[in-house]
């Protein structure tokens, strides 16, 4: 329940350095304090909006927008079964209704020991691979009763460390080394930009 | 018909490592690039121009008459790529995200140098975890090989490249709730106009707003020239374009075709693509485009993959996104599945939008679970022409954005030719009421278009 750390506020800072306005970084922001919680806290929300420069109650403005942003906890993996339509031609709802079977909880629920949460989805761009679902965001392709069960046992004894817990989403962050990096382009200090003219920017006569 | 011609975007997606530098290098990678930036680059615009690319991400906008948008002496400009992929039925962003990265980012660097624009902000749907590992690794192989930053390649071109992403509302592939999404607000379409990003975008500067699939078309483009990519592809539709048929076919898959020419038919059975419908049914429907296009049926087989063919039939290309429904088919159940996605997607900003699509939902709801009356079919007609005034194709709006009248295709596509099945749920004849305008739900789905 809490503010970023030392770490995360490096890192939170060095993702607002890379956009022109700070505020373009307000759902990155949250996504890394989800990824440090688990859910998207107040006293969390309460920092971005200090490195931003913004009011909490913007923060929270924007954030209620979006569905990935869980305001109270949720389970360590999120199980997103879709049911939209290429899914529901192929048995989407009948997997959905296994999974809430299976798990004992409704669509919406939490298990008790806090391991799972079910939800049911709409597209998630898997569409020739239905039925499919994810959890914590990773895909599950062609999902069969039986495959669910498995994934289920799996993730219960602990033999997917492969999905990290809900919040974490891409493992590799993006990094622009200084010396590199080109620069943001402040929307009030604007020029042509140098190479917008009429002769070739790159000029040697290797082949092509 | 079915061509020989090769695709263009897919050609790594065999290989296990398609998506590193490594791979990327040893079959072609960043020489498009270069082939741009040995030319002025008013001249790599020409050369977009000359190959008719077509938007792919939904509208079907042609790319190098976008590019000519943005007001001249007004800096800086940026191009915000749109990696939001969430149409129902859609399934080809995600691909060329994960599968191919450095493609899309040597794409966005050919964009860049074309059309003088100083940022490029990539927006990954926020659910696809993976596409955002892979761009932020092939990212950072990019920045360290010299590919994008400061002076790539040597050269006084520089623009960075900032992987962003969003956290999980369809709204935001619109171009303008993008821009709203990467200014750190709730994902709300702008009011028109000003129409164009490429006048008034991100910060009020002039903004490309790009799909990925049409970005990762770029580095072919400027390695063989826009004449070759026009000279494959029929009419308005040039080059080669990904479709994702799903549903109930024997494959469904995302195959690579020659645009303009090849047909549903084609697609959805031939072996070498879906091998026709599955357990030898007959076909009941298709969706043509994702799940915002009207529907087609069996009479609509033969139409090649054309823009202007398929929109003069009445519905759309869209995303490229097929969705087969076979005769066992439920169509009151189906048409409920679209509409509720648009019910739940309505960003609440335009009334008609916002409630009339939950209306449409809970009629909807309420005929499949035995509680519906006859009336409810005209409710349900009545509501769509609120939302879209006369429910025709293209559709007229009440709204800010097109996703409202979304939710109209599936309901006029399905009443017009599955009126009995809807009799069947309300337990009586259906009977269409006196103000709606329009031929939409009395006509043939044809007609309905104004074919």
């Amino acid at each position: 329940m809490a503010r970023f750390t030392t770490e995360n506020e490096a890192i939170a800072r060095e993702i607002i350095s890379r956009y022109p306005v700070a505020r373009s970084a307000l759902i990155p922001l949250c996504h890394l304090a989800q990824e440090q919680d688990g859910h998207l806290t107040d006293d969390a929300m309460q920092h971005i909006g200090e490195l931003l420069d913004i009011e909490a109650a913007e923060v929270l403005g924007t954030a209620s927008f979006y569905e990935m942003f869980k305001r109270h906890p949720v389970g360590r993996y999120v199980v997103n079964v879709c049911t939209s339509i290429s899914c529901f031609l192929m048995g989407g709802d009948e997997l959905l209704e296994h999974a809430e079977e299976r798990l004992g909880i409704k669509e919406g629920g939490t298990t008790e020991d806090g391991l799972f949460s079910l939800e049911g989805y709409e597209c998630i761009a898997a569409c020739t691979e239905a039925p499919c679902l994810q959890v914590n965001y990773r895909y599950f392709h062609k999902i069969s009763h039986e495959d669910f069960d498995r994934l289920v046992d799996d993730l219960r004894a602990g033999r997917r460390d492969d999905i990290p817990p809900h919040g974490h989403l891409h493992q590799t962050r993006q990094r622009i080394p200084a010396e590199r990096a080109a620069g943001v382009a402040r929307p009030d200090d604007g020029g042509q930009p140098v190479w917008l003219r009429d002769t070739p920017a790159l000029q040697d006569s290797g082949s092509p | 018909m079915i061509t020989d011609a090769q695709p263009i975007i897919t050609t790594r997606f065999g290989y296990d490592d398609s998506h590193t530098l490594e791979r990327y290098l040893a079959t072609g990678g960043y020489e498009g690039l270069r082939a741009a930036l040995r030319k002025p680059p008013a001249q790599v615009v020409d050369e977009v121009k000359t190959a008719s690319l077509l938007g792919r991400g939904g509208a079907g906008f042609p790319a190098g008459v976008k590019w000519g948008f943005p007001p001249a002496n007004v800096w800086p400009r940026y191009l915000v790529v749109n990696g939001d992929e969430s149409e129902p039925g859609t399934y080809k962003d995600r691909q060329l995200m994960e599968r191919d990265p450095h493609q899309l980012i040597e794409g966005i660097l050919i964009a860049c140098y074309a059309v003088g624009l100083s940022q490029a902000f990539l927006y990954v749907r926020g659910e696809m975890a993976l596409a955002q590992e892979r761009i932020a690794q092939a990212l950072n192989e990019a920045y360290a090989a010299g590919y994008v930053g400061k002076n790539i390649l040597d050269t006084d071109f520089s623009v960075d490249v900032v992987l962003t992403w969003g956290a999980g509302a369809y709204i935001v592939g619109e171009e303008t709730a993008l821009i709203e999404s990467l200014e750190g607000n709730r994902g709300m379409p702008r009011l028109k106009p000003p129409y164009f990003p490429a006048a008034i975008g991100l910060y009020q500067k002039p903004t490309i707003v790009n799909n990925v699939e049409t970005l990762s078309n770029l580095p072919w483009i400027a390695r063989n020239g826009g004449e070759a990519f026009a000279a494959l592809g029929a009419e308005t539709s040039r080059g080669m374009r990904m479709f994702a048929v799903s549903g109930h076919v024997n494959k469904p898959g995302v195959y690579e075709v020659e645009f303009g020419v090849t047909t549903f038919r084609d697609l959805i059975e031939a072996p070498i693509y879906c091998g026709g419908v599955r357990g030898g049914k007959k076909l009941k429907a298709f969706i043509p485009g994702g799940a915002s296009a009207p529907w087609f049926f069996e009479e609509h087989l033969d139409l090649p993959l054309e823009a202007g063919a398929v929109g003069k039939a009445g519905s759309m290309l869209g995303s490229g996104a097929i969705v087969v429904m076979d005769e066992d088919t439920d169509v009151v159940r189906a048409c409920h599945r679209v509409v509720r996605f648009f019910s739940k997607e309505s960003c609440g900003k335009c009334t008609p939008c916002r409630e009339g699509t939950a209306w449409l939902e809970q009629i909807l709801a309420r005929i499949i679970d035995g509680h519906g009356r006859p009336e409810d079919v005209d409710m349900l007609l009545d509501i769509c022409d609120n939302i879209s005034p006369g429910i025709n194709w293209p559709p007229r709006q009440t709204t800010i954005c097109p996703l409202g009248p979304s939710a109209v295709s599936p309901i006029a596509s399905a009443v017009s030719r599955f009126r009995h099945e809807f009799e069947a749920y309300v337990g009586g004849p259906v009977e269409t009421t006196v103000h709606m305008t329009g031929a939409a739900y009395t006509a043939s789905p044809r007609e309905m278009a104004g074919a």
